[in-house]
C-alpha cells in the first residue's frame, strides 16, 4: 500500500531532526573539547606530544568517518561494549569533529605573530596566561569562518549515522520515501530542514566575526 | 648594589659564537647605550638579560634574580625588567588602557582600581593620557611605540630595556619616541638602550658601550666615547656612523 505524503510524515521527518541535531551538539562538545587539546599539543614546546598530536590529526583525516563508524559501532560491541547505535555515532562524529578541529584551531594558533608570545613573555606572564588573555583571543578571530565551514558539514555528515540504523534526517527521509514514492517531495522537505538548520548558523558566524573584527582596521 | 649585574656571558647560535664573554654592571638610575654594528651581539645582549635568549655560560642579575632555568625564576625576573621592542608588538585585540593594565591585572594580581591608576599614570608620562580608549591600529607607530613604553612602565620594573625602538620609525616620529625616553632618563629610571641614534645617546645616556665581535670593545662616559674613542674599530664606526 503507498502511503501519501501528509502531515504525519512531515512531522515524523521534522521529528527525527532532533537526532541530526544531537549528534551535531554531541560531536562539536565532545569533539570540541578533544580538539582544543589536540591544537594546543599540536603547538606545545615538547617534540614527543607534537608528534603525537600530529600523529592523531593524521590519522583522523586519512581515515573515512564510515570507517570510524564502523570501528566504533561493531568494533566496540565485538569488545563486549553493548551499547545504542546512537553512542557509537557521537563517540565516531566526536573523533571525527576533533581531528579536523584540531588542525583548524592548530593553524589559527600559530597564524598569531610570534612577537605577541615574546612581548607576552617579557611582561612575565605564564604560558597559560599567554593563551587565555593574549593567543587565544587573537586565534579565535581567524578560527570562526574555517570552523564555522566545518560545523555546516559536520551537520550534513551526520547523515552517515543512518547506515548503522540511527534514524536520523536523511534516514527518515528515505523511510518515509520507500512508503510514499513522493522523492521530490520527502527529500526536497529533508534538504530543506538541512538548509534550515545550516542557514542560520552562517549568519551567526557572519555577526560574529564582525564583533570579533572590533578595532581592527585590517 | 647594582640593578644589573652580567658576568662571563657566552651565548651561541649553533656554531655561531655572538656573545664572547660580556661583563657588564649597571648601577641605579644609569643610562647605558649599547651602540654597534648589526651583528655585533648588541641586541641579544638585551634579549639575554630577561631571558629571551637562554645563555650557555656566564651569570645574569637582575635586582636580585638570578637568571635560571627555572620558569618560576624567570617569570620573576621578568617583573622586574621591562622590554620594548622594535616593532612595538601591542595587543591588537585590545584598546590602550587594556593593553596596559593586563600583566599589572593577571601577572602581579593588582585590583582593577589599582591597575586603572597605574596605566592612566604610565599613559600621561608617554604623554598620551587621552588615548586610553582608543585602538592600537589607530595609532601612528611612533604613539604605538610609547604605549608599548607604557605598558612596560605600568608593571613598575627595576629597569628597562630598550632595543632599537626607534628603527622601524620615519625621523619626525622618532623624535616624540626619543623625547619619551629622555624624559623617563629625568625621572631617574635604570636604562639600557640599544640604539642607532648617536646623538641621542650621546646626550642622554650616562655611559655608551662600545660591541664588536660579540664582546665589549670600549665603554665609558658618554662623551667621552663620541669626542676621544681609543680604539680604531670604535673612530671607524663613529667615522661611519656620524657622516
Amino acid at each position: 500500500m503507498i502511503r501519501e505524503f501528509s502531515q504525519s510524515e512531515f512531522l515524523f521527518i521534522l521529528a527525527s531532526a532532533r537526532w541530526t541535531l544531537l549528534l551535531t551538539v554531541l560531536a562539536l562538545l565532545l569533539g570540541g573539547v578533544l580538539g582544543f587539546v589536540v591544537a594546543i599539543a599540536r603547538a606545545s614546546r615538547l617534540a614527543p606530544v607534537r608528534a603525537l598530536a600530529a600523529g592523531w590529526i593524521g590519522m583522523i583525516q586519512g581515515i573515512p568517518v564510515l570507517m570510524l563508524l564502523f570501528l566504533s559501532y561493531y568494533g566496540l560491541s565485538l569488545a563486549g561494549f553493548d551499547m545504542p547505535p546512537v553512542f557509537a555515532a557521537s563517540v565516531s562524529m566526536a573523533i571525527y569533529a576533533s581531528g579536523y578541529l584540531g588542525e583548524i584551531w592548530r593553524g589559527a594558533i600559530q597564524s598569531v605573530a610570534w612577537q605577541q608570545w615574546e612581548a607576552s613573555a617579557a611582561l612575565a606572564m605564564s604560558r597559560a596566561q599567554q593563551y587565555r588573555y593574549v593567543v587565544l583571543p587573537q586565534a579565535m578571530r581567524i578560527a570562526v569562518p574555517p570552523t564555522v565551514g566545518f560545523i555546516v558539514q559536520l551537520v550534513k555528515n551526520t547523515s552517515i549515522v543512518s547506515i548503522i540504523g540511527v534514524v536520523e534526517l536523511a534516514r527518515a527521509g528515505n523511510l518515509i520515501n520507500n512508503a510514499t514514492f513522493q522523492p521530490f517531495k520527502v527529500f526536497g522537505t529533508v534538504a530543506l530542514i538541512y538548509f534550515m538548520i545550516c542557514w542560520p548558523i552562517s549568519l551567526l558566524a557572519r555577526r560574529l566575526e564582525g564583533k570579533l573584527n572590533a578595532g581592527r582596521t585590517g | 648594589m647594582p640593578v644589573v649585574r652580567v658576568e662571563g656571558v657566552h651565548k651561541r647560535f649553533g656554531a655561531v659564537e655572538v656573545l664572547k664573554g660580556i661583563d657588564l654592571t649597571v648601577e641605579g638610575g644609569q643610562v647605558i647605550a649599547i651602540i654597534g654594528r648589526s651583528g655585533s651581539g648588541k641586541s641579544t645582549l638585551l634579549r639575554c638579560i630577561n631571558g629571551l635568549e637562554q645563555i650557555q655560560a656566564g651569570r645574569i642579575e637582575v635586582a636580585g634574580h638570578g637568571l635560571d632555568a627555572s620558569a618560576k625564576g624567570l617569570r620573576d625576573l621578568r617583573k622586574d625588567v621591562g622590554i620594548v621592542f622594535q616593532s612595538y608588538n601591542l595587543f591588537p585585540h585590545l584598546k590602550v588602557g587594556e593593553n596596559i593594565m593586563l600583566a599589572p591585572r593577571v601577572v602581579l594580581g593588582v585590583g582593577k582600581a589599582e591597575a586603572r591608576r597605574r596605566a592612566e599614570a604610565a599613559l600621561a608620562e608617554v604623554g598620551l593620557a587621552e588615548r586610553f580608549e582608543a585602538w592600537p591600529d589607530n595609532l601612528s607607530g611612533g604613539q604605538q611605540q610609547r604605549v608599548a613604553i607604557a605598558r612596560s612602565l605600568a608593571m613598575q620594573p627595576k629597569v628597562m630595556l630598550f632595543d632599537e625602538v626607534t628603527s622601524a620609525l620615519d625621523p619626525e616620529l622618532t623624535g616624540e619616541v626619543l623625547q619619551t625616553m629622555e624624559r623617563l632618563a629625568l625621572h631617574g629610571m635604570t636604562m639600557l638602550l640599544v640604539t642607532h641614534e648617536m646623538a641621542f645617546a650621546r646626550r642622554v645616556a650616562t655611559t655608551t658601550v662600545f660591541m664588536h665581535q660579540g664582546r665589549i670593545w670600549e665603554q665609558g662616559p658618554s662623551e667621552r666615547i663620541f669626542s676621544a674613542p681609543e680604539t680604531p674599530e670604535l673612530r671607524q664606526f663613529l667615522g661611519g656612523g656620524l657622516k
